[in-house]
């Protein structure tokens, strides 16, 4: 058999492109050119050597926050799509390798879930909750279980069938093992491209709900958080909402091309 | 790939086409100046009910104000002039008010008023329980209503009371109608016409009003509960004038398409801080928050400078009860604070909420330069934004909050309104202020019949709050009120409305 290619020019562009990111992010943890949250005079400037982003209506400086609010969507998105990815892998390997009772029963369930609008049922979550970073963190996850469900359910019901697992059944291997050793490792072709989707997805989510006022809350930073603010001074500042907006486009971006050189992993280049 | 990048380009054309959207409403402002109606934006849904005697908030009474008339109002001064009433004597003891009812006053629905109306309205907001209590608690002191002919009402009172005329600002309602909470009757320059909840409210001019009628013909107040959506109104000319704007907001706005007036809100901004919960049951903690939150520093960061800074619950356009002797009481002193906050046993600080509601960007800003103000102190403050509604129930109600940035009125226009509410037992107290000084202060004011005698108590009572430090008092906001060019004639009132007989196009 010839050996899968594995690198292709997707693959590569998303990860330098996110490497550059992530690693500018982890050091906005640590290290910020200003406190980001120190408020100073200099209110509203436009960018300069100084200030790359400009300042914001209290004169903080937008690059530390964008810095430091972009590791808080970070934290929201991976939490966010952890949750939504464990909870829906273990609800679809239970419904996609029984089937039967329990497939009907969860799945008319994650039907009911999937009924809402997402944004809708992250409000309802978060009005029941109330705000803050965590909150978003539960309320998306939620959100997010029930798309990961259903595709796994598919990934796992293919399985089923097939000579190997059956020979596993017949040699007594428990279900778990089954599930776990044998199923898991073959459903990874479905499950890493819809990560990186969700994470991006999960990014998006968490900007429009700070966007709508119901994600993080100061001092706590997001991108959202900032977006929502830069959006009553698109004139007179800008560079805020453009700056903003642009590490989440190229974030976005990255990951997204990751995902798609996953996709193309093993396969001829078009 | 092909199809994604069509699917982007499709996005980007639909983005196109909603900005060429906003693009062409633009002509709304010049339409409107042709059919006479105008469309002011604001920030919050009325009161569920809009009964006048029932209703709470000041953004209630600000668009109300123009329904309904006592038998006496504000002028722009703030003195009480004769509306429903052409005249009124009052005897030398100040026991006995005659009042004159004005001939052929209407009400929207076309019933004329008459005397029993009047004693209606008076004895409803004395007696009856739902009517706001800042009104019927001042109302007490009226022992007999007569009527001494079809047009002349003798009011006897038990005992004095300077602020009656104030009182007697209430609203006039027929007293055979029963669906002021939500087809609400008056005697105003304009009559209520309908609302849309969490949309709008329309007002229309009333044609049979006795004294000089409005100019626009209808009036549309515009429910905006994000701030940028105010300003974005103002631009795409959906909305022709905006109250309460920050400057952060008009500077947003093009200047040859816009008017900016700068007046004061009549409103005490402040911290308000929930007295009963611990830190805040020790009063050194905070006195610990007013000697660390620099006043000034939030009017130079939230407001580019524009503000008037108070230290009581009394804001300075109300002169006659202003002091301000309190207003520097507490000077910014950060090792103070430290020093009184370790005394209290918070050496290291401790964790707060703020809550504000989010529809008021000025309180959301005031709130998050707070946050950073009460860092140098350790104090590790979080903002919490939550809907109108919800700041309404729990906070105000349920008194379930750490602290709030909010800004209280006065209404009606009387020292009494402002202070009662730090009575122990009073039922909007929802800052759990409980000091028997006061309490005894204010027993003592409304027994005091001297007008001088009164203001002096009136005043002891503010020193007892700043020095009790029962919450930390910031400023009377700066009004900025965003007014399309040709839409003249806006009135200033030292309260909290926006009087819209007197706007019109030019």
């Amino acid at each position: 058999m010839m050996k899968k290619k594995i690198w292709n020019g997707y693959l590569i562009a998303g990860l330098v492109i996110t490497s550059i990111v992530l690693i500018w992010i982890i050091v906005g943890q640590f290290y910020t050119p200003y406190d980001p949250t120190q408020m100073t005079g200099a209110k509203l400037q436009a960018p300069s050597a100084a200030h790359l982003f400009g300042t914001d209506k209290f004169g903080r400086d937008i690059f530390s926050r964008v810095m430091s609010g972009a590791g808080t969507t970070l934290l929201v998105a991976v939490a966010t799509i952890g949750i939504g990815a464990v909870a829906g892998t273990l609800i679809g390997a239970l419904t996609g390798y029984f089937g039967g009772y329990v497939d009907e029963v969860l799945m008319r369930l994650n039907d009911v879930l999937t009924a809402f609008p997402s944004i809708l049922l992250g409000l309802v979550v978060i009005s029941i909750l109330g705000p803050g970073k965590y909150n978003v963190i539960l309320a998306l996850g939620i959100v997010f279980i029930p798309g990961y469900a259903r595709l796994m359910r598919t990934a796992f019901a293919s399985q089923r069938e097939i000579n190997y697992i059956i020979s596993a059944q017949l040699m007594g291997a428990s279900t778990a093992r089954i599930l776990a050793i044998h199923m898991l490792p073959n459903t990874f072709s479905t499950l890493l491209p819809a990560l990186t989707i969700g994470f991006n997805n999960a990014v998006l989510a968490e900007a429009s709900m700070s966007f709508l006022g119901i994600g993080v809350m100061p001092p706590d930073i997001s991108l959202g958080y900032m977006l929502s603010e830069s959006q009553g001074m698109l004139r007179t500042a800008p560079w805020y909402a453009l700056s903003v907006g642009t590490v989440i486009a190229v974030l976005v971006f990255g990951v997204g091309m990751i995902g798609e050189g996953i996709q193309r992993i093993g396969k001829e280049d078009l | 790939m092909k199809k994604r990048l069509l699917a982007g380009i499709l996005a980007f054309c639909l983005a196109g086409t909603s900005l060429v959207g906003c693009g062409g409403a633009s002509k709304g402002g010049t339409d409107r100046s042709e059919s006479n109606e105008i469309v002011i934006g604001i920030s919050q849904d009325l009161d569920q009910s809009l009964d006048p005697h029932v209703t709470v908030a000041a953004g209630t009474k600000e668009v109300m104000f123009n329904v309904f008339e006592g038998l006496v109002k504000y002028d722009p001064d703030g003195n009480t002039i004769p509306a429903v009433a052409s005249d009124y004597e009052i005897s030398d003891d100040g026991l006995t008010y005659t009042f004159t009812l004005r001939e052929g006053v209407k009400f929207h629905n076309g019933e004329t008023v008459d005397l029993d109306d009047v004693i209606y309205s008076i004895e409803r907001c004395k007696t009856d329980p739902n009517v706001n209590p800042q009104t019927s608690t001042g109302l007490q002191c009226i022992d007999s209503l007569e009527k001494k002919d079809d047009t002349t009402l003798v009011i006897k009172l038990s005992e004095p009371n300077t602020e009656l005329m104030s009182l007697l600002t209430l609203a006039i309602l027929p007293d055979d109608y029963d669906k002021q909470d939500t087809q609400p009757v008056g005697t105003g320059p304009y009559k209520y016409v309908s609302r849309t909840a969490q949309e709008n409210v329309v007002l229309e001019r009333f044609e049979d009003y006795w004294g000089t009628p409005g100019n626009i013909d209808k009036v549309t107040y515009k429910i905006e509960e994000k701030a940028e959506s105010l300003v974005l109104g103002l631009e795409s000319g959906a909305l022709d004038l905006v109250s309460h704007l920050t400057t952060t907001q008009t500077n947003e706005l093009d200047k040859s398409d816009f008017n900016i007036e700068t007046g004061s809100m009549n409103l005490v901004q402040a911290l308000y801080l929930n007295n009963a919960r611990a830190p805040f049951d020790d009063e050194l903690v905070r006195q610990a928050l007013c000697y660390a939150i620099d006043r000034q520093y939030i009017l130079d960061m939230a407001f580019d400078g524009y503000g008037y800074p108070i230290g009581s619950n009394v804001f300075p356009s109300f002169k006659k009860y202003f002091d301000d002797s309190l207003t520097d009481y507490y000077t910014v002193d950060i090792d103070k604070a430290k020093e009184l906050l370790a005394e209290a046993g918070y050496p290291d600080g401790f964790s707060m909420t703020i809550t504000v509601p989010s529809n008021y960007q000025p309180h959301c800003d005031t709130a998050e330069v707070i946050v950073d103000e009460l860092k140098k102190i350790n104090v590790t403050a979080t903002v919490k934004k939550v809907e109108w509604d919800t700041w309404l129930d729990e906070t105000y109600k349920n008194r379930d909050f750490d602290s709030t940035v909010i800004g209280l009125t006065a209404d009606p226009l009387t020292a009494r309104s402002l202070l009662e509410r730090f009575k122990s037992d009073a039922d909007n107290n929802f800052m759990n202020y409980n000091d028997a000084e006061y309490d005894e202060l204010f027993a003592k004011a409304i027994k005091t019949y001297d007008d001088e005698e009164q203001v002096k108590v009136y005043k002891a009572m503010e020193k007892n709050l700043t020095e009790h430090a029962a919450n930390v008092y910031i400023q009377d906001m700066a009004d900025m009120i965003a007014i399309r060019k040709g839409l003249t004639g806006l009135t200033f009132y030292p309260l909290y409305v926006l009087d819209v007989s007197t706007l019109k196009w030019e």
